[in-house]
């Protein structure tokens, strides 16, 4: 069905409805207004115990206004979505700017459709029993792994988004957004005072199929088992600065926390990053290129077009280790005059939008793999991560390692326990003196919060050699 | 100034009460043999002023609606924000639908009959100044806490702004065993975020925030703003320090967060998975003989107050810790009979999914000293302020946080550190807790006084 002629049917919307809820917006004379709605429908399903102990599916609709007077945002939503309550909510919107009305909102330019995420059986759609078979095969792989796994969650989620954005700009763009995610976590035991976990998950803007055939159950059983094996043996993890080596995939949370935050525009232009100013300017080694990239296929972290109905794109923010350019939404481009990205995203129809990432990942270097390895005397090889956080304004970031190795004389040797790793994000990258060949993206998986909204992203990066960075165990 | 006179919200939860009653009599109808509906509606105020002009404005209402439905042993759930008719038979079928292939669990189920209630005090949750307080006044207490903190020092050049929020809701809980229950909860809070540039153009933010069921116990905007730019000002040239071993002391602002991990442990849910570091710890010794920690639902004007949790059981008073020893799990109907044990009333729900385990205001027992004594104890230590980050692993207890704060040095607060590490193990934290300080204040529903524990790994250059 035609995206837009699901909103018009669904909520007996029509074009003229459109115009005339955008001039109420514009009534108390803002510069720019939009409306978006937006219907998500999601399921959830978990295996725990092996047993199903609950399954959940859920609706939930609505439509929020924007009205943008100069630097000011207006924003009221509403969950009925009555011609009466949508003029309320508008008005009420309105209320940010205070001047005539300027000008009425007729007729709109659709963008023209891509599908980055075409998808046979969109999620909420597909056969119950089929859901329930990959939490049943998740369930019994993870613990035919190891006799020592002892307790096991899978579970499978998935939402289809169907949003509708107008603008008076004339934007008119809709989309239609599947995301599913298979995750497990599991606990071993191998004895009363040794116990560990493990976790693992994937999924993307994908159907079911993609677990049956790409991603099985079994594959992210085995790694979620394999985890929380490993650590059943992991001593102390070192403390202090050292060579830091990391892992393809995943690990590209440090781009994320170190510099995709800060190289959101709304936070350069109110000059609060620690990145305000560095434009040009050189932030990274000369081997690091990073991009964010909203436009690769079936990817958790693509859109087709952004929450303010722009289209998204392949934004270079990092070349040869210059700085080259922030991610930014229409409020940003317009105040500091420079182009829009299509990053203007957000969590649902309750909440304003703003610059946020999509898929962020460096490019792949000429280094090998092994070679990063064999050139560190001591220091820590870490391959798998829990989350990352980042005070943008002083530039300090975190992220926590779940799965990391000792390197001694170029040899990895033994796993250590969860540790933080902390460093400063303007100067991190100028650290980096390896990048591998084997850039890698991650399995899927990375929900990202800002102000309090959580939106799906993706991360990627090929092995890297950070020569120094502070790593926060326990051991001397 | 209480409930009795909001009329418009008084109708509106009959209204809830109604429609939550009807939900459960429709699941039944439809062939559930147990149902509960939780039923919201709630608005929502947000404003940012930031350097003197209004950034956002923010207001909205929304309702929803949750179902869990039981066909014998068998459970599902489903939500809605669509109150339609279509949308509710929706919901009702949906979650028949979905309990026909879930899985027969033997522990699952309501409670019993005899443990549903709410308690009779009045808990003081719902202030109607918050719900009637204009606009143009919200806005001006966002830009008093803002104007304060720029005005306090020159180097405060910067601002994220001030904000004020406010918010109401009502919740309407009902079930097949003939529960009906419903309260009204509202908030305030105001906020400032100022940013401080030095001589070298190093930047710092901190913030402040005081928040409360009322405006007349809130902080005054003033005084919030003045103690944000405090606190950001004191991060100025901060350094990082070499890896060592020494005493922390922790600001209530990241105390409470270590408090929190002792309600994490003694989750029920977490308790029968041995997901936990407390799991057959019960009656023994946890943490140092001066550590009481106490989950109490029913304080009057709590955060986490409430007459009834999740399955309408009464919230009640539990002491957690009595001077070091592990005296009670927390528990949900679940989990109580997955232990073989009876719920502490601290189910907890959203609208989707099962009831897990939430606190109610969980807080560590104040100490004698204050806390500049502790500080004062200290010849060579640090006095964290901020955490970043988190890798905190229930299971093992071991724990690794980014940090900031304050070098001290012969009893005294000297220069900012930043980029550092604090690690350990919680077993071995909650042990080493060698002093609790007297400055108890509930800012949010989890709570504690300034803390020193020793053993602590600091890692830096």
């Amino acid at each position: 069905m035609n995206h837009k002629q699901f909103f018009f049917d669904r909520f007996a919307l029509t074009q003229q409805d459109l115009e005339r809820y955008l001039s109420e917006a514009l009534s108390a004379g803002g510069d720019y207004a939009d409306l978006y709605f937006e219907y998500l429908t999601s399921t959830s399903i978990s295996m725990d115990e092996s047993l199903v102990k609950s399954a959940s599916q859920g609706i939930s609709a609505g439509c929020g206004i924007r009205v943008i007077s100069g630097e000011r945002t207006g924003y009221a939503y509403t969950d009925n979505l009555a011609a009466d309550r949508i003029i309320h909510a508008a008005r009420t919107a309105a209320l940010i700017a205070s001047a005539p009305a300027k000008h009425d909102v007729a007729g709109f330019k659709e963008n023209s459709e891509r599908n980055l995420y075409p998808v046979a059986s969109a999620g909420a759609d597909a056969d119950l029993t089929a859901k329930l078979e990959l939490v049943m095969r998740a369930d019994k792989a993870t613990r035919a792994y190891d006799p020592r796994i002892k307790q096991v969650r899978a579970s499978y989620v998935d939402e289809l988004r169907r949003i509708l954005v107008v603008g008076s700009d004339g934007t008119l763009a809709t989309d239609t957004q599947p995301l599913s995610r298979m995750s497990i976590f599991c606990i071993a035991k191998a004895s009363e005072e040794n116990s560990s976990r493990g976790s693992s998950g994937g999924g993307g803007r994908v159907g079911i199929e993609y677990f049956q055939t790409e991603k099985t159950p079994e594959y992210f059983a085995h790694e979620a088992a394999r985890q929380a094996i490993i650590q059943l043996d992991a001593r102390e993890a070192p403390a202090g600065e050292m060579e830091v080596v990391l892992g393809p995939g995943w690990p590209g949370i440090l781009l994320h926390e170190a510099i995709g935050h800060g190289l959101e525009a709304d936070f350069n232009r109110k000059k609060t990053s620690a990145f305000s100013g560095l434009l040009e300017k050189r932030v990274a080694s000369d081997k690091c290129t990073i991009v964010d990239n909203g436009t690769l296929p079936s990817r958790r972290g693509s859109i087709n077009v952004d929450d303010e109905g722009s289209p998204t794109q392949n934004t270079v923010l990092i070349e040869k280790g210059i700085l080259k350019g922030y991610l930014s939404d229409k409020l940003s481009s317009r105040l500091m005059g420079i182009s829009d990205t299509g990053n203007g995203r957000r969590e649902s129809y309750e909440h304003i939008p703003m610059p946020r990432m999509t898929n962020t990942y460096m490019m792949a270097g000429e280094d090998s793999p092994e070679d990063i390895i064999r050139s560190v005397k001591r220091g820590l090889y870490a391959v798998n991560f829990g989350g990352g956080q980042v005070d943008i304004t002083n530039g300090k970031f975190v992220f926590s390692a779940s799965e990391a190795y000792l390197i001694e004389d170029g040899k990895i040797t033994a796993p250590v326990k969860n540790a933080t790793l902390i460093g400063n994000g303007p100067d991190v990258l100028t650290r980096v003196s390896m990048v591998g060949n084997d850039l890698k993206l991650d399995e899927g998986v990375g929900t990202c919060g800002k102000d309090g909204q959580s939106v799906p992203v993706g991360v990627g990066i090929p092995t890297i050699k950070v020569d120094s960075i502070t790593v926060g165990g326990t051991a001397r | 100034m209480k409930t009795e006179t909001a009329e418009q919200t008084t109708r509106s939860n009959s209204a809830l009460r109604e429609i939550a009653t009807d939900v459960v009599r429709r699941a039944m109808a439809a062939g559930a043999t147990a149902a509960e509906a939780v039923a919201r509606d709630g608005s929502e105020f947000s404003t940012v002023v930031r350097l003197g002009q209004v950034e956002t404005l923010k207001e909205s209402g929304s309702r929803a609606l949750g179902l869990r439905v039981f066909i014998g042993q068998r459970a599902a759930n489903t939500y809605t924000s669509d109150f339609s008719r279509e949308g509710i038979e929706h919901l009702v079928s949906g979650a028949i639908q979905l309990a026909r292939v879930t899985s027969e669990d033997p522990f699952g189920g309501l409670p019993e009959a005899s443990q549903l209630g709410a308690i009779s005090d009045d808990l003081d949750l719902y202030y109607e100044d918050v719900y009637s307080l204009p606009a143009a006044e919200r806005i001006d207490y966002a830009r008093r806490a803002e104007t304060a903190a720029m005005n306090l020092d020159a180097r405060i050049q910067n601002s994220d702004g001030g904000s004020f929020d406010a918010a109401t809701g009502s919740k309407v809980l009902a079930n097949s065993l003939g529960f009906v229950g419903e309260y009204q909860r509202s908030y305030c809070s105001v906020a400032a975020v100022p940013i401080a540039i030095d001589a070298n153009g190093g930047m710092q933010r901190d913030y402040w925030y005081s928040a409360s069921r009322t405006l007349k116990e809130l902080e005054s905007a003033e005084s919030v703003g003045t103690e944000a730019a405090r606190r950001t000002l004191r991060r100025l040239g901060a350094r990082k320090i070499s890896t060592t071993r020494v005493p922390v002391i922790f600001d209530p602002q990241v105390s409470r967060s270590i408090i929190e991990h002792i309600f994490e442990g003694a989750n029920g849910d977490s308790i029968y998975r041995g997901a936990s570091f407390f799991a057959g710890k019960l009656g023994e010794r946890v943490a140092a003989e001066n550590v009481t920690v106490i989950d109490d639902g029913t304080m009057r004007g709590g955060f986490g107050s409430s007459p009834f949790d999740s399955e309408g059981v009464p919230t009640r008073r539990t002491v957690v810790v009595d001077r070091g020893i592990l005296k009670s799990y927390l528990l949900n109907t679940y989990t109580a009979k997955k232990l073989g044990m009876q719920t502490t009333g601290n189910a907890s729900r959203g609208l989707a999914g099962t009831p897990g385990i939430g606190a109610g205001n969980f807080f560590l027992q104040p100490g004698t000293k204050s806390p500049q004594q502790l500080i004062a104890d200290v010849k060579q230590g640090l006095y964290v302020t901020e955490f970043l980050g988190s890798a905190v692993n229930l299971v093992t207890g071991d724990y690794s946080r980014g940090a900031s704060g304050l070098w001290i040095e012969n009893g005294e607060l000297t220069y900012p550190v930043e980029e550092i590490t604090v690690a350990g193990n919680l077993k071995d934290m909650f042990m080493n807790i060698s002093q609790i300080a007297t400055d108890l204040e509930f800012r949010s529903s989890v709570a504690a006084p300034t803390l020193r524990i020793d053993g602590l790994t600091v890692a830096g250059a």
